[in-house]
């Protein structure tokens, strides 16, 4: 991993992203087409890292209540949609994942 | 019967009105922040500057245990200390960092990993869109802190205060030093969480055995749940989820773009299907 490059790469991509519409004023106008799909680039990107990470051990589809961490996320799936609460969701999700696993190796 | 499919003609009243319900909805999972309150009726330059940074404090708040959760996870899964310090100082985008230390435990190149990071802060690119009325007449000097400074909670309160101007305290020429004050408060935050993190890493160096991972995939259902409030945004979630457990296999991680390409275009295009028949039948989406 060269991390000189990783830093360098995503600074200048993430300043252009930002910058590009700023420096360019109103002189550049974005199709209200292109500016609707974007509003689904972070929930869609978000669930594509997820649920491999939830669902799958070691490459292998884990569907069960062996998998503290689908226990775990379905806790946190229930406690954002009641309270829409970040710090609750972690906090219960987090808990509810630990308290799985410590049961699970009981 | 086949209904013929209306190409979305969307006016800028409308998806202003989508993407804020969009943002405001985000920023329910934070404190609310407080609408701008300036003693005088004509708010001085520092006075700009330290509302900003007040009214931002709820969601500076908030972004705490995330900055603590990055700085341990990436030392954790193999970033070096000061390349994990580098990357809260100079490229400043919680969600795209903390997938980075996910791929880089994951072993995947700098450019795959630079790639993954363009599409994530994409939605930037929307808030700047609608910054750019109230900055454009605003030097290069001012423009490009700005710009760097530009995240989520950020904009969630400068948005605000632009927005107030009937009120003739709110006529302020000075407004652009209270996104700076702002900006610049979360942006010392993110920093010193990273360093904490960092050091509570090296406390417990096994983080990542007993689980705490875990934090990372909990943080981003907590920050997907709320976007769901439509068809089409479920469906765009869903199939992307699909795609990405299908192509969990293929190398580089490839597979995330894939799944992130196909649930947009999923979304996209049944947000024009569902349109289609909502004009025609009435139905709500």
């Amino acid at each position: 991993m060269n991390e000189v490059l990783l830093i360098l790469g995503m600074m200048l991509v993430t300043f252009f992203i930002r910058y590009v519409m700023f420096g360019a004023s109103s002189r550049i106008t974005l199709s209200p087409d292109f500016l609707s799909a974007l509003r689904y680039v972070p929930p869609v990107v978000l669930s594509a890292i997820v649920v491999p990470e939830v669902l799958l051990s070691d490459g292998a589809l884990s569907v069960g209540v062996m998998n503290a961490r689908l226990v775990g996320a379905i806790a946190a799936i229930v406690i954002s949609y009641v309270t829409r609460n970040l710090l609750l969701t972690i906090i219960v999700g987090m808990a509810v994942f630990f308290g799985w696993q410590s049961l699970i190796v009981l | 019967m086949l209904m013929p499919l209306r190409i979305a003609a969307l006016n800028w009243g409308r998806l202003t009105r989508i993407w804020y319900h969009s943002i405001l909805g985000r920023m329910s999972l934070s404190p609310t922040p407080p609408l701008p309150h300036f003693p005088t009726p004509s708010p001085s330059l520092s006075q700009e500057f330290w509302t900003g940074a007040r009214d931002i404090i709820p969601l500076v708040v908030g972004a705490v245990p995330f900055g603590i959760i990055f700085g341990t996870l990436a030392t954790n899964n193999g970033l070096s200390s000061l390349a994990t310090v580098a990357m809260s100082a100079f490229v400043f985008a919680g969600s795209s960092q903390f997938i980075a230390a996910g791929m880089i435990a994951a072993k995947t190149g700098w450019l795959l990993i630079v790639l993954t990071t363009f599409v994530v802060n994409l939605r930037h690119l929307l808030y700047a869109v609608s910054l750019v009325p109230y900055v454009k007449t605003l030097p290069q000097r001012w423009k490009i802190p700005l710009a760097f400074l530009l995240t989520d909670e950020a904009f969630a309160v400068v948005i605000r205060r632009y927005e107030l101007k009937n009120e003739p305290k709110e006529k302020s020429s000075f407004k652009h030093w209270y996104y700076l004050g702002a900006a610049l408060t979360m942006y010392l935050n993110w920093l010193l969480c990273t360093l904490l993190g960092i050091t509570l890493g090296q406390m417990i160096p096994d983080a990542t055995e007993w689980g705490l991972d875990f934090a990372m995939s909990v943080t981003f259902i907590g920050m997907v749940v709320p976007y769901l409030k439509n068809k089409p945004m479920v469906i765009s979630v869903v199939v992307a989820g699909l795609v990405a457990l299908l192509t969990a296999s293929f190398p580089n991680k490839l597979g995330l773009m894939l799944a992130a390409l196909l649930g947009i275009a999923a979304g996209v295009l049944s947000e024009r299907v569902l349109k289609g028949n909502n004009n025609l039948t009435g139905d709500n989406l």
